[in-house]
């Protein structure tokens, strides 16, 4: 490994945990939403600073070339995501629909309390 | 009356029904309508909930549960807002409400002229087979839209009535024969819809049949708490 790629691999890692940590700094992204994101920066940073290690976990499960493992993890955390995604849609999809249930039926009595007010007046007069 | 795009028909069923059923409230849920199905609806004289978007017959459907539990009525009939439904079937739906807690109002039980054939019929006998079974009572037209519901059945509807496409009516039927409730079906005549042919096209019905064991497996499947009524309510 020559001194470019390992220093390009550290700043890679740090720039993309740096981005995460900003926007959770701001408010921008929720921590339960940041959680996988958090914890791909924390291995690309901890692969990249001790490149070792990435070659030590390949060779305690099996895995022959070490960069396989790289994919591997990296598959399986943006198919987490996509997961995490979907769920927190059918989530909001569910509130939404609760919401919509809600405001047809405060529509409803509205126009039936205003429809009541309005033949009491008629009939006042 | 879950009712989408409806204003030819919308109008002229509700009159049939309030006609035919004085002192019954007559609550029309336009789903997110794009035509007049509402205005028809208020003319006929019922009462319309408006929907701001197209839910699909469940949700349009939990909207009538709501309002009868929070208006305190104790029975809800659901019945088609295109006319395919025959209103002088409610009294009996009514009548076997006294013995059960969800009624059906069932297409192929005797009475009437209405028959479905091929891979769609198969997959009607299959899940009326199956829906028999855990409900501990014969229903040959399980995903009928012409039902009645009792006071138990709308305590929990109005919480879990399911949004899903043909949830709405599958998945009704498990959430209440799981709940305990007791189900019955009685024969009711159906009218031709007075637009649209029923498809015969068998990529559709093989995809219906996907749908509906999807919605079934997934029904069974899930855990009981999903179907917990808050009590105190």
């Amino acid at each position: 490994m020559t001194v470019t790629s390992y220093v390009f691999g550290v700043a890679s890692a740090v720039i993309g945990l740096g981005v995460v940590v900003e926007l959770l700094r701001r408010r921008h992204l929720r921590e339960r939403h940041a959680i996988w994101w958090l914890i791909a920066g924390v291995l690309a940073l901890i692969a990249g600073v001790f490149p070792t290690t990435l070659t030590w976990a390949a060779s305690l499960i099996g895995i022959t070339v070490p960069i396989n493992l790289v994919f591997f993890v990296s598959i399986a955390i943006l198919f987490f995501v996509c997961l995490q995604h979907s769920s927190e849609l059918t989530a909001l999809e569910s509130k939404t629909r609760t919401l919509a249930e809600r405001l047809a039926i405060l529509e409803l009595r509205l126009a039936q309390s205003d429809g009541a007010s309005e033949s009491e007046s008629t009939t006042d007069e | 009356m879950p009712a989408f795009n409806e204003e030819a028909s919308v109008g002229g069923v509700v009159r049939e029904v309030l006609e035919k059923l004085p002192g019954i409230h007559v609550l029309v849920v336009d789903d997110g309508s794009r035509d007049h199905t509402g205005v028809a609806a208020r003319e006929a004289g019922a009462l319309v909930a408006t929907l701001p978007f197209n839910l699909g017959v469940g949700g349009a459907m939990r909207v009538g549960f709501i309002y009868a539990r929070e208006g305190g009525y104790a029975n809800v009939i659901q019945v088609d807002a295109d006319g395919q439904h025959d209103p002088s079937g409610i009294p009996s739906l009514l009548d076997e409400l006294n013995r059960a807690d969800l009624v059906l109002g069932a297409r192929f039980a005797g009475e009437g002229d209405y028959t479905v054939r091929g891979p769609r019929q198969w997959a009607m006998v299959v899940l009326g087979q199956i829906l028999s079974r855990s409900s501990r009572t014969r229903l040959t037209d399980t995903t009928s839209g012409f039902r009645a519901s009792g006071p138990r059945a709308v305590a929990l509807f109005a919480e879990h009535y399911p949004a899903e496409y043909l949830g709405d009516t599958i998945e009704a039927l498990v959430i209440a024969s799981r709940s305990g409730l007791v189900i019955r079906q009685v024969p009711v005549s159906m009218r031709p819809r007075a637009g649209g042919v029923p498809s015969h096209n068998p990529f559709k019905a093989a995809a219906y049949l996907g749908r509906a064991s999807m919605a079934l497996l997934f029904a069974y499947v899930r855990p009981p708490s999903t179907y917990a009524v808050r009590s105190g309510s």
